[in-house]
This record gives C-alpha cells, sequence and structure tokens, in this order.
C-alpha cells in the first residue's frame, strides 16, 4: 500500500531543490495559500464563519429594527401573531397551570422568531447580542494565549539552561492541572474579588475575566510544541551560522527565528478560537464565565435550561450557533494544518 | 528455465500534474538458480519494477501495466487473495532499511513464525524449531535466545540476518533483494553478501538483487540489467557486460569504479549531469542529454542492439561502439 | 524498569506539590480581596472571618499558610465548610466519589472501544463513504459542548421520547448507587456514558485513523504485505498495535480534561452526585472550602492516572523497556 521511498523526489534534480529551498519566505506562504484555497470544504468552512461574524455583528441592528432591548426583561410585552394581539408569556398549560410560559419560537424574523426566554425576551436577538460576546471573548483569548504562549516558547527554547528547566517544570505542573479546573479555580476567585492593576481596574463582572482565564489556562498547550520548534530551529544550520556570526540575538529571533515559527503558531489559530468557544460556553453555563447582565451562547444555554422540556429552543439555538461554528472551526484548523504542517506536530 | 519473465513493464504513479510513467517498458527474465542484479542510481526504477511485479504498489494511485508472469502463471490480474499465497512462500522480498524493515513491537521469533503459518499448517513447536534453524542457517550467534529479542535489541546487520532468515523462511523459489547492504558497513555488507551466497547454494532460489553497487553485481550476479530512467538500457550475462559493455552509461558506471591496479586517479570520476525528473516525456534516449557519445539521431527512440543474451538500448552499433568508448582510465 | 517507575512516581510527587502551590496561590495569595471573607463566604459575621483567619493561619508567612492548608486537606481532614455550617468538607468529597468514577470509568471504556472502531474501520475503508462518513461524524462530535449534548439528550430521553420503545427504560435524572442495583446503576449511567464517550470518540477515532494511515506508509508494513499475511493481520497485529502507542499517551491526558471538566458538566445536566456536582453546587454557593477540596483532590487524581498510564506505557512499547 506505499509508495517505495525511492520514487519520484530521489530522481528530481538535488540542485533545484536547493534552490528552490534558497528563494525567499514567500514560496512556502503562496504554496500553502493555495493549497488551501483549492480546499472546498476549507473555503466553505471560512464562507460560514464570515456569515456567523457578520450576523452577530448586526446584533444592534437587529434589535432596532425589533424595536426591542433584549436585555430588558419584558414580562408583561405583547407581541402580534397573525394580526392578533398575543401575550409574551403565557399561562401555563402544563402541571397544575400555575406558571407562565414563555412564547414559543414564531419563525417570524419581525419578532420572537426563536420564541422568549424566561424573562421575555427575544431570544434571536439575544443570541445574536450572545454570539458578539462569545465570539469576542474567544478572539481575545486566543490573541492572549498565543502571544503569551510563543513569548515563553521562545524565551525557554532560545535561552535553554536553567531558564528553559524552570519555565518547562512551571509549563509541565501547570499542563498537568486539568484545564478546566483551573479555570474554575481562577474564575471563582476572581469572580469574588476586584483586580487593581494600578492602570485599569477589572471588576467582577467584566469580561476580561473570561478572555484572561481562558487566555492563560491554554498556554501550555501552545507554549510546549513552540518551544519543542524553537528548540529544533536552535540547532538549525542557518541560526547556527548567524550565531557563529556574532549577528545580535534580536536578529536571529526576528529574521531566523519567528518567520519559521509562524506556522506552527498560525495552525493553532482556528484549533484555540474552537477550544475558548467551548470553554467560555462551559465556563457561562456553570455561571462563572460571562456574568449577567452581559450573555452569551453559554449563559442562554443556561437560561434555556429551565425551559428545557417546554420551550426547548432556547437552549437549542445558542448550542446549534456553537456547534455550526466550532465545526467550522475544526474544518479550517485541519485544513490549515494540512496545509502549512503536514507532519502533525500539533494536535 | 525461465521462473520469473517480465515484458514491457510500465508503471504509473498518479499525481496532481497527471500521472506519472516511472518505469517504461521494462522487460526482464530471471531463470532457475541464477542471480540477476539489476543495477542502477536512486530513482531509475529498479525497486519499484519488483514492488510493482509482487503487487505492493498502493493500487489507488498505481497503474501497473505489461505482463509478468512468474511459473507461467500471469501475476498482474491475480486477485490479491491468490497474490498473498505466492507472496513469501513462492517470492519473498527483502527490503533495503533493515533498521525500519520489522515490526517494532513483536518478537523476531512471533515475526518469523508469523510467516511460516501463513503458508503452512505446522504446529507450534515446529515452527519455532524451524525459526531456530533458519537463524542458525544466517548465522545468528545463539539462536534461541534470539527468538524472544525484539527488533530494537539487535544491530542493523543481525536485522538483515533476521530480514533473510524471514525471507527464505518457506523455501522460496525466488527472492528480490532489495539493496540489502546498502545501509550496512563494508565489513557486515561483505557478511551479508556472502551468506546470499551460501544460501543460495543451500536452498537452490534465484535472486533478484537489486543495487547500485557495480562491485556487488560483479561478484555475487550471473546476469545484469542495468537500468536508467525508468528503462532497461543494457542486459547481458555479468562478464560480457562487464568485458565489453555497450551503454555508454554502463561505460560510466564501470568507469566510476576505481581501479585497483594503475596510475592513482587525481579525482574520482562521476558522470556529469542528473538523471531526467520521473514523468518527463523525452523524445529519445533518456540518457542522450549526458552522453559524450549522443547524436542527433539520439532525439528519437533507440533501437535495441543486439539479439542474444547480450542488449542494449542504442542507436552505437558494434563499429561506433568501438571509437565512441573511451580507453581505460582516460575518463579520470 | 525500577529505575523508571521510581524516576515517574518521583515525577508525579512534584506535580503534585506544583499543583498544590498553584492552587494555594491561587486561593489564598490572589490580590483583590481578603482570602479570609472569600472563605467565610456571602453574609459572614466578622468573629468567623476573624476565627478563619486564626484558623488558616492568616496571621503567618505563607509556607505557614500552604502547610496548613495542605494539613486540614490530608492529614486531619477537618476542613469545613462555612456556607453549610460545619459540614465537613473531605468527607462529602469521598462520598461524591464512586459516582463520578462509574461515570468516568464506563465513559472511558465506551471512549476506547467506539474510537478503536471508527480509526480502524475509518482507515481501512480509506477514502470511501464509509470513511468520510465517520470522518465528518467525528467532526461534528468534536464541535458539540458537552453539556449541551447532555441537554438534548435529556430532551429525547426524558422528555420527547421518554414514552416510546427508545427511552422508556431511562430512569429519572439522578444516580443510583452500584450497591442498592446493578441494574438501576446501569440504566442510570447509560445516558451520561454515551453522552460523555461521543466527545472523545471524535478525536480519537480521527487521531487513530490518522496514525493508522501514517503507520501503512512505514518499512514494516511492507515486509507484512511481502511475507503474505492477510490485510486483516497487518492491520490488527502490525500496524495498530504499533498505532496504540501515542493512543495510549494522548489517552492519559485527555482522562484529566475528562474528569475535570466533561466529567463535571456532564454529572451537572444529569443530576448524577459526583465531585462535579458537588463542585458545581459550590461555585453557585461560592463555597470556597468544598471548591479547595474537590480540585486538589481531583487533580490528585489526574495526575496520579497519568502517571500509571505512562508507567503501563512501559508494558505496551518495549522500546521504553530498558
Amino acid at each position: 500500500m506505499s509508495l517505495p521511498a525511492d520514487s519520484n523526489q530521489a530522481a528530481a534534480s538535488p540542485v533545484a531543490a536547493r534552490h528552490l529551498a534558497a528563494v525567499s519566505a514567500r514560496g512556502p506562504w503562496a504554496l500553502a495559500f493555495r493549497r488551501l484555497r483549492r480546499n472546498r470544504s476549507a473555503v466553505a468552512s471560512v464562507v460560514v464563519l464570515l456569515i456567523v461574524v457578520l450576523l452577530t455583528l448586526l446584533a444592534p441592528v437587529y434589535a432596532d429594527y425589533l424595536g426591542v432591548d433584549p436585555f430588558r426583561s419584558n414580562l408583561r410585552g405583547q407581541i402580534e401573531i397573525g394580526g392578533e394581539a398575543v401575550a409574551v408569556m403565557q399561562q401555563s398549560t402544563t402541571g397544575l397551570g400555575l406558571g407562565v410560559t414563555p412564547i414559543g419560537p414564531t419563525w417570524n424574523p419581525a419578532g420572537y422568531m426563536l420564541g422568549a426566554d424566561n424573562q421575555g425576551r427575544d431570544v434571536a436577538a439575544r443570541l445574536l447580542y450572545g454570539g458578539r460576546n462569545s465570539l469576542l471573548i474567544a478572539g481575545a483569548a486566543t490573541a492572549i494565549c498565543l502571544v503569551l504562549a510563543t513569548l515563553v516558547g521562545i524565551v525557554a527554547g532560545f535561552l535553554g539552561g536553567v531558564v528553559d528547566m524552570v519555565l518547562s517544570r512551571i509549563l509541565d505542573v501547570l499542563w498537568a492541572f486539568p484545564v478546566y479546573l483551573l479555570a474554575i479555580s481562577l474564575s471563582i476567585v476572581l469572580l469574588t474579588s476586584t483586580i487593581d492593576l494600578g492602570i485599569v481596574t477589572i471588576t467582577a463582572g467584566s469580561l476580561a475575566l473570561p478572555i484572561f482565564i481562558i487566555g492563560i489556562i491554554y498556554v501550555p498547550y501552545v507554549a510546549r510544541p513552540v518551544r519543542a520548534r524553537v528548540l529544533t530551529l536552535r540547532q538549525s544550520e542557518f541560526v547556527l551560522a548567524a550565531v557563529g556570526l556574532g549577528l545580535p540575538t534580536q536578529r536571529i529571533l526576528r529574521h531566523d527565528i519567528l518567520p519559521n515559527l509562524m506556522p506552527t503558531i498560525i495552525v493553532f489559530v482556528p484549533i484555540l478560537l474552537a477550544l475558548a468557544i467551548v470553554t467560555e460556553s462551559a465556563l457561562s453555563y456553570l455561571s462563572i464565565g460571562v456574568q449577567p447582565p452581559d450573555a452569551s451562547w453559554g449563559t442562554i444555554i443556561q437560561d434555556g435550561q429551565s425551559l428545557l422540556y417546554s420551550r426547548p429552543a432556547v437552549a437549542l439555538a445558542p448550542g446549534i450557533a456553537i456547534v455550526i461554528t466550532v465545526l467550522a472551526l475544526n474544518v479550517l484548523g485541519d485544513a490549515v494544518r494540512d496545509a502549512l504542517d503536514p507532519r502533525g506536530q500539533v494536535r | 528455465m525461465t521462473l520469473l519473465d517480465v515484458n514491457d513493464l510500465r508503471v504509473s504513479f498518479a499525481s496532481e500534474r497527471g500521472p506519472l510513467t516511472v518505469v517504461h517498458d521494462v522487460s526482464f527474465t530471471v531463470g532457475t538458480g541464477e542471480v540477476l542484479g539489476i543495477v542502477g542510481e536512486s530513482g531509475s526504477g529498479k525497486t519499484v519494477s519488483l514492488l510493482s511485479v509482487l503487487g505492493l504498489l498502493d493500487k489507488r494511485v498505481t497503474t501497473v501495466t505489461g505482463q509478468v508472469s512468474f511459473r507461467d502463471q500471469s501475476l498482474l490480474d491475480l486477485p490479491d487473495r491468490e497474490m498473498r499465497k505466492i507472496r513469501g512462500r513462492d517470492i519473498a522480498l527483502i527490503s533495503q532499511d533493515p533498521m525500519t524493515a520489522l515490526t517494532p513491537v513483536h518478537t523476531i521469533g512471533a515475526q518469523i513464525a508469523e510467516q511460516i503459518r501463513a503458508h503452512e499448517d505446522v504446529s507450534r513447536k515446529a515452527v519455532r524449531a524451524r525459526a531456530v534453524e533458519l537463524l542458525r542457517d544466517v548465522r545468528i550467534p545463539a539462536p534461541e535466545q534470539a527468538l524472544d529479542r525484539f527488533p530494537h535489541e539487535l544491530s542493523g546487520g543481525m536485522r538483515q540476518r533476521v530480514a533473510i532468515a524471514m525471507a527464505l523462511s518457506c523455501n522460496p523459489a525466488l527472492v528480490v533483494a532489495d539493496e540489502p547492504t546498502t545501509a550496512l558497513d563494508t565489513t557486515v555488507q561483505a557478511q551479508v553478501l556472502d551468506l546470499l551466497r551460501a544460501l543460495r547454494q543451500s536452498h537452490g532460489s534465484s535472486v533478484v538483487l537489486i543495487t547500485h553497487d557495480m562491485g556487488v553485481v560483479a561478484e555475487m550476479a550471473d546476469r545484469v540489467a542495468v537500468m536508467y530512467a525508468g528503462r532497461v538500457v543494457e542486459t547481458g550475462p555479468v562478464a560480457d557486460v562487464f568485458n565489453d559493455p555497450w551503454h555508454p552509461y554502463t561505460w560510466g558506471l564501470l568507469a566510476s569504479i576505481p581501479p585497483l591496479t594503475g596510475p592513482r586517479q587525481g579525482r574520482l570520476y562521476s558522470i556529469p549531469g542528473m538523471p531526467p525528473a520521473p514523468g518527463t516525456a523525452l523524445p529519445g534516449c533518456a540518457y542522450a542529454a549526458r552522453c559524450p557519445s549522443a547524436m542527433p539521431i539520439c532525439q528519437t527512440p533507440p533501437p535495441e542492439q543486439g539479439d542474444g543474451a547480450h542488449r542494449a538500448l542504442c542507436f552505437l552499433d558494434a563499429g561506433q561502439r568501438a571509437k565512441a568508448r573511451p580507453k581505460a582510465g582516460a575518463l579520470a | 524498569m525500577l529505575a523508571t517507575v521510581l524516576a515517574r512516581l518521583a515525577q508525579m510527587i512534584f506535580v503534585m506539590f506544583g499543583i498544590s502551590v498553584l492552587v494555594f496561590l491561587i486561593f489564598f495569595a490572589t490580590p483583590g480581596s481578603d482570602p479570609a471573607a472569600r472563605i467565610a463566604g456571602r453574609n459572614a459575621a466578622p468573629e468567623t472571618v476573624e476565627q478563619i483567619r486564626r484558623e488558616f493561619g492568616f496571621d503567618r508567612s505563607l509556607p505557614v499558610q500552604y502547610a496548613v492548608m495542605m494539613k486540614r486537606l490530608f492529614v486531619t481532614r477537618d476542613l469545613t465548610s462555612f456556607v453549610n455550617r460545619g459540614q465537613k468538607v473531605i468527607p462529602q468529597v469521598l462520598d461524591a466519589v464512586p459516582a463520578t468514577l462509574s461515570l468516568v470509568a464506563g465513559a472511558a471504556v465506551l471512549w476506547v472501544i467506539g474510537s478503536l472502531f471508527v480509526g480502524v474501520v475509518a482507515a481501512a475503508m480509506r477514502d470511501t463513504v464509509v470513511d468520510r462518513g465517520l470522518m465528518i461524524l467525528s467532526l461534528i462530535g468534536i464541535s458539540m459542548p458537552v453539556f449541551w449534548l447532555g441537554e438534548v439528550m435529556n430532551l429525547l430521553s426524558q422528555s420527547r421520547f421518554h414514552d416510546t420503545w427508545l427511552f422508556s427504560w431511562v430512569p429519572g435524572l439522578g444516580y443510583v448507587p452500584l450497591s442498592e442495583s446493578v441494574g438501576g446503576w446501569f440504566k442510570a449511567l447509560v445516558i451520561p456514558w454515551i453522552t460523555l464517550a461521543v466527545l472523545y470518540i471524535g478525536i480519537y477515532g480521527r487521531i487513530l485513523r490518522a496514525n493508522l494511515i501514517e503507520a501503512y506508509s512505514e518499512d514494516y508494513i511492507r515486509t507484512a504485505r511481502a511475507k503474505g499475511l492477510s490485510p486483516t493481520r497487518i492491520m490488527l497485529r502490525h500496524a495498530l498495535r504499533t498505532s496504540l502507542l501515542p493512543f495510549v499517551t494522548m489517552f492519559g491526558l485527555d482522562f484529566g480534561a475528562l474528569v475535570g471538566g466533561a466529567a463535571l458538566l456532564t454529572e451537572v445536566v444529569f443530576g448524577l452526585n459526583g465531585v462535579g456536582r458537588l463542585t458545581f453546587h459550590a461555585l453557585q454557593n461560592l463555597d470556597l472550602p468544598v471548591i479547595l477540596a474537590t480540585v486538589i483532590y481531583a487533580s490528585f487524581f489526574v495526575v496520579a492516572a497519568n502517571a500509571v498510564v505512562d508507567m503501563l506505557y512501559a508494558v505496551i512499547d518495549p522500546r521504553v523497556r530498558k
């Protein structure tokens, strides 16, 4: 089932191969990009992601159009269905008939397309606003994580010695700490305190908390492969040559190490985004992520829990939104990895 | 008696740029009890040819055409189930790199036993006894203990012997040895070649010996086929080809061997230029670009010279050859 | 071999120590508010806060505080909750362990069997409809938040289809101890097991498939084929056997994620009284001593499990045994 080792490659001219490698770094990038462009599922997932982002960005526009504030309770509201005024919170017909049940999906974009939640709020509008927060948190956390992990990975891998040993031990311990438990510990403690960093004060309800926490917990996940890559690069001939020539470290880092590190880092972007979205939704579901009055897909699922059997749309819709977004990110992540890192150093 | 008859074998791989033909109309035969050396550079298609004969290439990306008959049975259109019976039992393969040829997680005893039991119905005790015999034949010390060793506990030379033992375990009529000594040190090389020679005597198998080393061919082979860019450019009895080579590529190969006698060479000779990339469609002779005797007519497909045992794919006829071939040592 | 085991155990102890220090720093040394007040919970009397300050040694140096914490967690085990006055935390945690273990063990079994099946079948039927279908299903499985999948399963099995033959056997949400009824225990756990396993079958099925395909391009597979072995034998005894190694290492890593995260969420969704649910309630009540205890005990368990898996690795891979 395998191709023998000396098939196509060996017969090609080594001279030509050396020449190709010496060509500027745009070569492999253009090649990777072309491979990505040709991959139809990758293109499809990018389109899906763009649609999702666009929809969530239009959240205020939609709320305007509906004429409601999706963050304000609307227990006594009424909407028009088929020319008749209908109360948003209906008398419950199940059980003893003593409670109220919000209306179900009207499937009409003009109002309560996905129904109302416990507080009579428009679920569809909240879905869009929640998406905005979820995506914002995921994006910011991913950025923080990548920056920190790259920093740590480069410092540990490049400097080596004691610094590397200490950093690696710390990374090992951090990595051994189950990610969600670490997130829970950090969240619960930070939620009950106010951090004063001097220049900025982060209060308990701020979105900065989930961003910061999610960004931190995945640092070992990225830093370890980055460090491994830096170690390999450090031993590569062109870096050894640069060091031997006495070039300043900063230049070596900027010209030799960093550009060759980019593929490894870029592969992590879709993966981290997907992880961040799921982690944020889990934390928010547990009530230790995004705090009310803010909403995110996770909080809406939590909102929908008490309505699960009567009005499942509230819990189902944000979940489906997450599945679609994360699926697109996973497909894209696979494609990016195939295009940039075929040897698979990233899981 | 002809054991293996390969005719007009053509192998193409599917690629992004369309099918790449790596082996072009290769023909050779192997008789009972003889050693055929197939010699050529990396990428000349020698391994691919033999792998395609054994049906070991990935059918999804490879197209193989031509006629291959083993003991008068056509192999190419044989269903896999039938082919499996032939592999390992009638035709055995010894791979190039002994370091990676054995499964790392099973003992070598288990791996030898597995092959025997795949083809013969033998009791476990008998299989084990036979495995010990085989290891003794390939001169592995303490064969009973060796059976329970894992591949990583053995050196490269030892592993190659195990591979040979495995290949011979079912007394195959034909053994294909793919560069059996390339990955080994010279001293170990000599031992392995000795072994192959001895075993060929005792087991009576035919051998197809793939190599890039003319020295190995001279030492081991009865007949030789020289391959270049996926084609057999010269073939014949070893003595004939070595004493009176017809094809300029063979001249080049022989000239690359430093002579034992004569004036010391200032610089080792190597054939200038590179072989064409596989799949490149060439109008004429594949070697023309590097051939010192190239003529304008070489841009058209060369004919076959000779019609007996000794043949070459070249435009040079007997007369032109004598003039074209440089004197021994003159290429240095 | 003994040396490797000892070395691995030493590393395990080191990591546990590191985690305990980290937890300590997070819970007791985070700037921004008084740790004593945090532990005391909301609406605590000033005397309680003072008492806590003394009991936990907040008036002493950090290392002493650390020692006190560790002592109360493991030696005297008298850590008490202040939200549920006087409730001893450690026994509470230990009582919750059987439910979590049942959930995690069953899910792990399903996960291993499921991913072996998916990985082997997909690799063997590579590029066919079956392969592509399995991979798409795996991708979807990975993309579903586990707690949401649990909710969906509940919706289907407890509400919408509860009266049909499909799910009529599903008991109400909650854990049934094994000692009480084996059948009940099993029936209560089946759906949670499946929910938890789906995510990991997705991940591992894909990885195993990739590993198998890579193994197939190795030389020793070519040797095996040249020996005339059947494709089944080659797949199972040669390709799979060698591909299991990275599988096992990653299993160890993900087991941690399972226990620390996915299992927790699953317990909450299905109402299973395990350590996860305990943690969840504590989160809602801001009951820090409970969270402290569950986090440390769970982390230690995960680290120990990882060490065991690592040592098991030596059994599977003869190359590591020296």
